[in-house]
């Protein structure tokens, strides 16, 4: 900034010009104000008062300000429900994840080799990602339903399965598997079109190159296509991760929280703790939230910044 | 190089529609769609012919196609003027007929007053409970709003100062007298001085303890239906060797093990160990309760596999297919026997609860700075008089709390069979408050029950489940 003011005086001395700079940036202001503003108060404010409330003891419906600490956060993790959210989050990420990225990098290189018919395909895998989760949550829940003994339906009806064997998410240690593959059905078609967009970006001379100097096809993915994919799957991890840490309405609507917590997320668990009135519990696991999330964003905001004050 | 690859794409094309179209086809056959509510519906239809013909103007009133309700309400009011905005999570079935028909009763005598229906879809008013707080803390509330009797009143908005004391109401109306004693303990909470202030007009009463059963499986099996665990578990066995699951139980929804679990509390510690739980003369490390814990853990063993992707109706309607003889669920079941054409089926009390009534109750509350302070007050009264409580509750499926109630007009939908051995019941049985539907315990209380309980059918942990419960009981009475 004060670079480009010495070089406005530089060209321009006098006194007019240096005022419309000034105008300038009297306007850039006044039309960056009113977002600052509301992003100080509806995200910011909000956080602060959410960790606020989370270290007082308001955890029944009239509002009381005594401070407690730590103490709900430690409530919290003693309960035999939380800890099952953080299992169960923690499994749900990685197969959400690694299956997703995995499903959407081959539809994307199936696709990028110049085959017919290719924008039906794309708009097929894109499809699911037009509906809402909770749909999404709705048909899955009709399709993994295990049905009662001697009479499967869905999935186990469909492909002959004993439904006392195929249990889905009705299973209470790892029916939030099933969860995930509703979640990678829906958004791996979002990752393959990021994908694309990656796999478009490399100019197809840079392949030539490699294949005159004798690279195979698997040397000229392993060398040149997939670390010119980095930055896009690292977009990719950030967007899926931060959705499979808050998610809600899939689990909501799919299979609640599931016997003895099995398919209970953080989020759903904080929707029932506040619907019983204990708002500093239901603040806590906000918080907690926030920081799982702030763990996976904030290094990836920090690469980003360094990356373009190197620019 | 070609063809596989197509053949990859197309596999996965089909992969990804596949689910879309289950969506389209729906699901034949075991999850009929309901209110995924604890509250049922039924027999709404012949009222919702009616209605049609009734528009609530007061030109209408006058004519002769007006029935017992206009007779009975009296003659037409126009002091009062305005609206009345009614907060409730009575959105479908029959209990949204029987909460038209009410309005339209009201409507007779004030047919000044617009009414505003603000009906909060969602299972056993969670959802609109959320609603509801949210217009409380910000000094918006409705008119009158719906909430269970017990606990969820008194812990909540009570203990929040944001409704009205209705004492003087009570005492106008003559409902301390003809409401019974076990009611007015449950809505009422008493101060420092010793004196009783009511909070909500119960609107109806509905029963948690009951046993359904399909007849034609028990007679098939020459059994009768338990009196006592005892008998309950010889005729789970005797089931459990023909292959059919003695006992049904759909938990997919976080109240219904709950549910079962307060039910075998209630049969083992009997009605003043149960209330006592709550309020803390009973304690939760008492043998008793390990024993309940145990024989809950027991009849876990004779449900329907597929429990925990069931929801309470969808375990009734494995009672009426008769691939369970059972199942324990409150008397809204009876609601959902009638509107899936089911006649075959009889009912008992929960086992070793007999004499005891372990209620839950809607009542309509006024909130502080009500806009229509009036028209919520005419509401109430209507509400609360035998008229009001016997146009509402033949359609909702419940039993009036009055005593003297239990007499529709001439004309109007009448009690069925249940109900009415339920109303018999209700004027001789000792009254408990239920637990899971809000009426013995304040929320987070019963949050704290509902998920150890929810936890320990998978688990089955005896011991960590006591003291979780010991735990969530000292964190609810320390407060």
């Amino acid at each position: 900034m004060s670079q480009a003011d010495t070089v406005m005086t530089a060209v321009a001395p006098y006194e007019p010009k240096k005022r419309r700079v000034r105008i300038d940036r009297i306007i850039s202001i006044a039309v960056i104000a009113p977002s600052i503003i509301a992003i100080a108060i509806f995200v910011y404010f909000f956080i602060g008062a959410s960790a606020y409330i989370s270290v007082i003891d308001w955890n029944q419906s009239n509002y009381t300000n005594k401070f407690v600490g730590l103490q709900n956060y430690q409530q919290l993790f003693s309960t035999f429900r939380f800890q099952q959210d953080l299992r169960n989050t923690l499994f749900f990420t990685i197969a959400f994840l690694v299956v997703c990225l995995a499903i959407g990098l081959l539809l994307a290189i199936l696709l990028d080799q110049k085959v017919k018919g290719e924008a039906i395909f794309r708009n097929i895998f894109m499809f699911p990602l037009a509906i809402s989760f909770i749909v999404t949550g709705v048909a899955w829940r009709w399709l993994l339903s295990p049905g009662t003994a001697g009479d499967p339906h869905g999935v186990d009806q469909l492909f002959n399965l004993d439904p006392l064997t195929w249990t889905w998410f009705s299973n209470a240690d790892s029916g939030i598997f099933s969860v995930a593959l509703a979640a990678v059905w829906q958004m791996s078609g979002y990752v393959m079109a990021m994908y694309i967009a990656g796999l478009r970006a490399i100019p197809d001379e840079i392949r030539e190159a490699a294949r005159v100097d004798g690279a195979t096809e698997w040397q000229v993915f392993r060398s040149i296509i997939f670390p010119l994919l980095q930055p896009i799957t690292l977009s990719a991890v950030i967007i899926l991760g931060h959705i499979s840490l808050k998610i809600f309405d899939l689990v909501f609507a799919m299979s609640g929280h599931g016997p003895a917590f099995g398919t209970d997320v953080p989020a759903l668990n904080m929707f029932d703790t506040i619907a019983a009135n204990e708002y500093s519990s239901g603040a806590a696991i906000a918080m907690i939230l926030l920081i799982l999330v702030s763990i996976l964003i904030i290094p990836y905001l920090i690469f980003n910044f360094r990356n373009e004050v190197k620019q | 190089m070609r063809k596989p690859k197509y053949n990859i794409l197309t596999l996965a094309s089909i992969l990804m529609l596949l689910p879309l179209l289950a969506a389209c086809g729906g699901d034949n056959g075991t999850s009929t769609p309901s209110a995924g509510a604890a509250t049922g519906s039924g027999g709404s239809t012949p009222v919702m012919a009616n209605t049609a013909v009734m528009a609530n103007t007061p030109v209408m009133a006058s004519t002769a196609v007006m029935t017992g309700t206009a007779v009975m309400t009296g003659t037409s009011n126009s002091s009062l003027t305005g609206k009345l905005e009614m907060f409730s999570w009575w959105s479908t079935g029959g209990e949204a007929a029987g909460l038209k028909k009410l309005y339209q009763a009201y409507n007779v005598t004030y047919p000044n007053v617009n009414i505003v229906n603000s009906a909060v879809a969602g299972g056993a008013g969670q959802d609109a409970h959320a609603v509801l707080n949210n217009r409380l803390q910000n000094n918006n509330p409705p008119d009158a709003f719906q909430i269970h009797m017990g606990h969820e009143l008194i812990d909540g908005p009570v203990a929040a100062g944001q409704v009205e004391d209705l004492s003087s109401l009570y005492q106008s109306e003559g409902w301390t007298k003809t409401f019974p004693q076990g009611v007015l303990d449950i809505v009422s909470s008493t101060d420092a001085n010793g004196t009783k202030h009511y909070w909500s007009v119960p609107v109806n009463i509905h029963r948690a303890n009951v046993l359904w059963y399909n007849k034609k499986v028990f007679s098939d099996n020459n059994l009768q239906p338990p009196a006592t665990f005892a008998d309950f578990f010889t005729a789970a066995d005797a089931l459990k060797a023909k292959g059919i699951a003695a006992l049904a139980l759909g938990d997919k929804d976080s109240f219904a093990a709950p549910h079962l679990m307060e039910t075998v509390l209630l049969g083992t510690l009997g009605a003043d160990g149960w209330k006592g739980l709550w309020t803390g003369t009973t304690k939760w490390d008492d043998p008793k309760v390990t024993e309940a814990l145990n024989t809950f853990k027991k009849m876990l063993g004779y449900i329907n596999s597929d429990h925990a992707s069931l929801s309470w109706d969808q375990a009734n309607s494995e009672v009426i297919s008769g691939k369970a003889a059972m199942t324990i669920m409150g008397d809204w079941a009876n609601a959902d026997y009638i509107a899936k054409n089911f006649t075959n089926y009889g009912w008992v009390n929960a086992p070793g609860t007999k004499g005891i009534y372990d209620a839950l109750s809607d009542t309509f509350a006024l909130p502080k700075g009500a806009p229509d302070r009036d028209n919520a007050i005419a509401w109430l009264k209507l509400a609360g008089s035998q008229q009001g409580q016997d146009i509402f509750n033949p359609l909702k499926g419940s039993i009036p709390a009055r005593t003297d109630a239990g007499k529709p007009a001439a004309g109007q939908p009448s009690y069925n069979d249940y109900l009415k051995s339920a109303m018999s019941d209700w004027t001789k049985d000792t009254i408990v408050p239920s637990v899971v539907h809000g009426a013995a315990a304040k929320p987070s209380w019963v949050k704290d029950y509902t998920d150890a309980v929810n936890a320990f059918v998978t688990k089955q942990d005896v011991t960590a489940t006591q003291s979780q419960l010991v735990t969530a009981a000292a964190t609810a009475m320390g407060k």
